[in-house]
């Protein structure tokens, strides 16, 4: 292995994430974190309650009595929905930001090992789309009708199609982090020998890019990648928040306090956890992705 | 310097044209559509009634002769009228432009100050024990979601303490009723926005105390303030501007959220509201607006970076 991995074996890798405490516990608290979401059946049947069930006798419950963070406003337990929606806004985090990490790798070996005009038109609108104030126009994104796009009705309006199409806008936003990374990774790996003696012995682009950049790219992209989730985690819930995400009744904490602030004078704790959810997740991956950066590139100031 | 300004701003206009069409385009793929509206208030129109309107209105015609109508009444100066709010769009859009300048001034002064504050303590002394501190508070910043923020400002200074309205806007006129109904979301989009400046000086600072230059000045034995704000500080702030610059657009969208929440009539919630409600004309302007002042906004912070650092020089410079 040569390039940024070459300098730091795996092992002194390790070594290094472990010396990093708020990494170690960014990884460990996630780690805990998605235990506990995809146990959401096990605590459902611990409880001896059904979370989708609606009990209009049994709204705004304190905490305690079988409902550890009490019930919502038509009677299902918070906390059973809490970790429904974790699973849902993982899920579609970490989908995002492996689609996010396809297109930015793509699009950024393509900038750097070809150069020239394409090079020049891909970080253009690289930069056209970090500049952009992405916001509302994922909101159009979000809110456009997929019958115009001659999709059956049946299809557009399912699911299923709402959480790959959540998972499509938001990787839209989360993809010029890494292709900025990639090209600048690969603009370096071009020069070294490795490389060039591979295009000597005649070895076309295909096989270069496939062989011997991307198991180099490999690091920079794996912490670029944990960097992003961050930020595509928190576009979800905020696109959820405002009703153009994930549809209720699926939960997920960005829906979650959709409700939340209209019945934040009769339920202020409502408004309380989702948030808290999202944010420790959140600052979880940016700390990993932080230590990880460390523990790559022992350059990096940060 | 001028052939400069004008390459820059002939990239902005391509930018901005490409956007337009664009937005038009996934504009018309809303649900809805305009004579559909106009038929579910007038039942008693006919399908015929429909087809002429549509013709009247130019729908019928393909998209790019579509598109190309809308683009040259726009800069002919109509734009037509908002659906919602039954005005002419520009009267609509001029207070909210108001609304959000100060909303976003406000916040960006405050989080710059805050922001550049905090990164030059921490840059200062990397690994100390301040500087693991405001890493802390500079992480939480950017991890934190920014509707939730505005939710914990209204559960705490309206709900529990009743200091501040929930939302909305001054209804009396005076200055501090205005300030009281500014005061939660200009703090909610300076959270929004603190962490991300803090980190950014805070690297920047770091990499100018390796420089040779900071040595020369120890060594002539300046003391660490002077050290810190009158060398470091000073060539810090030229790659820092220029982020500033180029996070003028999540600075937009940071808005958006803000001022929904709160239910603060600016360009975020017009816009919001817009593409909700169907209302076309409105959306379409609005959106090109904001794209455009975020535009400008880069190249204001590309012209700043011309005007903090000497050794830049435009005419022969790549840009950034």
């Amino acid at each position: 292995m040569t390039g940024l991995a070459a300098a730091v074996p795996e092992r002194r890798v390790l070594v290094r994430l472990a010396d990093h405490t708020p990494a170690l516990l960014g990884g460990l608290i996630l780690f805990v974190t998605a235990i506990a979401c995809f146990s959401a059946p096990l605590v459902e049947g611990l409880l001896g309650i059904d979370a989708d069930a609606v009990n209009l006798f049994n709204r705004f419950q304190p905490p305690g009595d079988g409902h550890p963070l009490g019930t919502d406003e038509i009677g299902r337990d918070v906390l059973v929905r809490l970790l429904q929606g974790g699973q849902v806004s993982l899920l579609v985090g970490l989908s995002a930001a492996f689609v996010a990490a396809l297109i930015g790798t793509l699009v950024g070996v393509c900038a750097g090992y070809f150069g020239g005009w394409l090079d020049s038109l891909l970080m253009r609108v690289t930069d056209g789309v970090i500049a952009l104030p992405l916001l509302p126009l994922l909101i159009v994104l979000a809110a456009i009708d997929l019958e115009k796009l001659g999709i059956p009705a049946e299809i557009a309006g399912s699911e299923q199609m709402s959480l790959y199409r959540i998972v499509f806008i938001v990787s839209i936003a989360g993809w010029t982090t890494v292709a900025r990374i990639v090209r600048g990774t690969t603009l370096s790996l071009k020069q070294r020998t490795f490389v060039r003696a591979a295009v000597s012995l005649g070895a076309g682009p295909g096989h270069i890019i496939l062989r011997h950049l991307l198991p180099n790219l490999a690091s920079p992209i794996i912490v670029a990648t944990t960097l992003s989730v961050g930020n595509i985690i928190l576009l979800e819930s905020v696109l959820s928040f405002l009703g153009l995400g994930i549809q209720p009744p699926v939960p997920s904490w960005g829906n979650l306090l959709t409700n939340a602030q209209e019945l934040i004078w009769q339920a202020p704790m409502l408004a309380v956890y989702p948030g808290l959810a999202i944010f420790v997740t959140v600052i979880s991956f940016n700390l990993l992705g932080d230590g990880l950066q460390d523990a790559l590139d022992p350059r990096s100031t940060a | 310097m001028s052939a400069y300004l004008a390459r820059r701003g002939f990239h902005a206009l391509i930018v901005l044209a490409v956007m337009s069409f664009l937005i038009y385009t996934l504009m018309g793929l809303m649900p809805g559509d305009p004579i559909d509206i106009m038929l579910s208030s007038e039942p008693d129109m006919t399908t015929e009634d429909a087809a002429r309107l549509r013709a009247l209105y130019g729908l019928d015609q393909p998209l790019v002769a579509r598109y190309l109508n809308w683009l040259s009444a726009l800069l002919s100066g109509d734009p037509g009228y908002s659906r919602l709010h039954g005005q002419p769009v520009f009267d609509v859009i001029g207070p909210a432009v108001l609304n959000t300048a100060k909303l976003i001034g406000a916040a960006f002064v405050l989080a710059a100050a805050i922001g550049v504050g905090l990164g030059l303590v921490a840059g200062a002394m990397p690994r100390s024990l301040r500087d693991y501190a405001i890493n802390i508070i500079a992480f939480a910043g950017i991890s934190v979601p920014p509707f939730w923020v505005a939710l914990l400002l209204i559960l705490v200074f309206a709900v529990a303490l009743g200091w501040l309205p929930a939302g909305g806007m001054n209804l009396d006129g005076t200055l501090g009723g205005e300030l009281r109904h500014l005061a939660l979301p200009v703090l909610a989009l300076t959270v929004a926005s603190v962490g991300g400046y803090t980190r950014y000086t805070r690297a920047a600072v770091i990499e100018a105390m390796r420089q040779d230059y900071i040595r020369t000045a120890r060594a002539k034995g300046l003391n660490g303030f002077q050290v810190v704000v009158g060398h470091a500080m000073r060539n810090a702030m030229i790659p820092v501007v220029t982020l500033m610059a180029l996070d003028v657009g999540t600075l937009f969208s940071g808005a958006l959220i803000t001022e929904t929440v709160f239910a603060y009539p600016g360009m975020g919630k017009l816009i919001f509201d817009a593409i909700m409600g169907n209302d076309f004309n409105l959306a379409l302007v609005a959106l090109l607006l904001a794209t455009f002042m975020t535009l400008a906004g880069n190249l204001l912070g590309d012209l700043g970076y011309v005007a903090l650092d000497p050794r830049v020089r435009l005419d022969e410079g790549t840009g950034r």
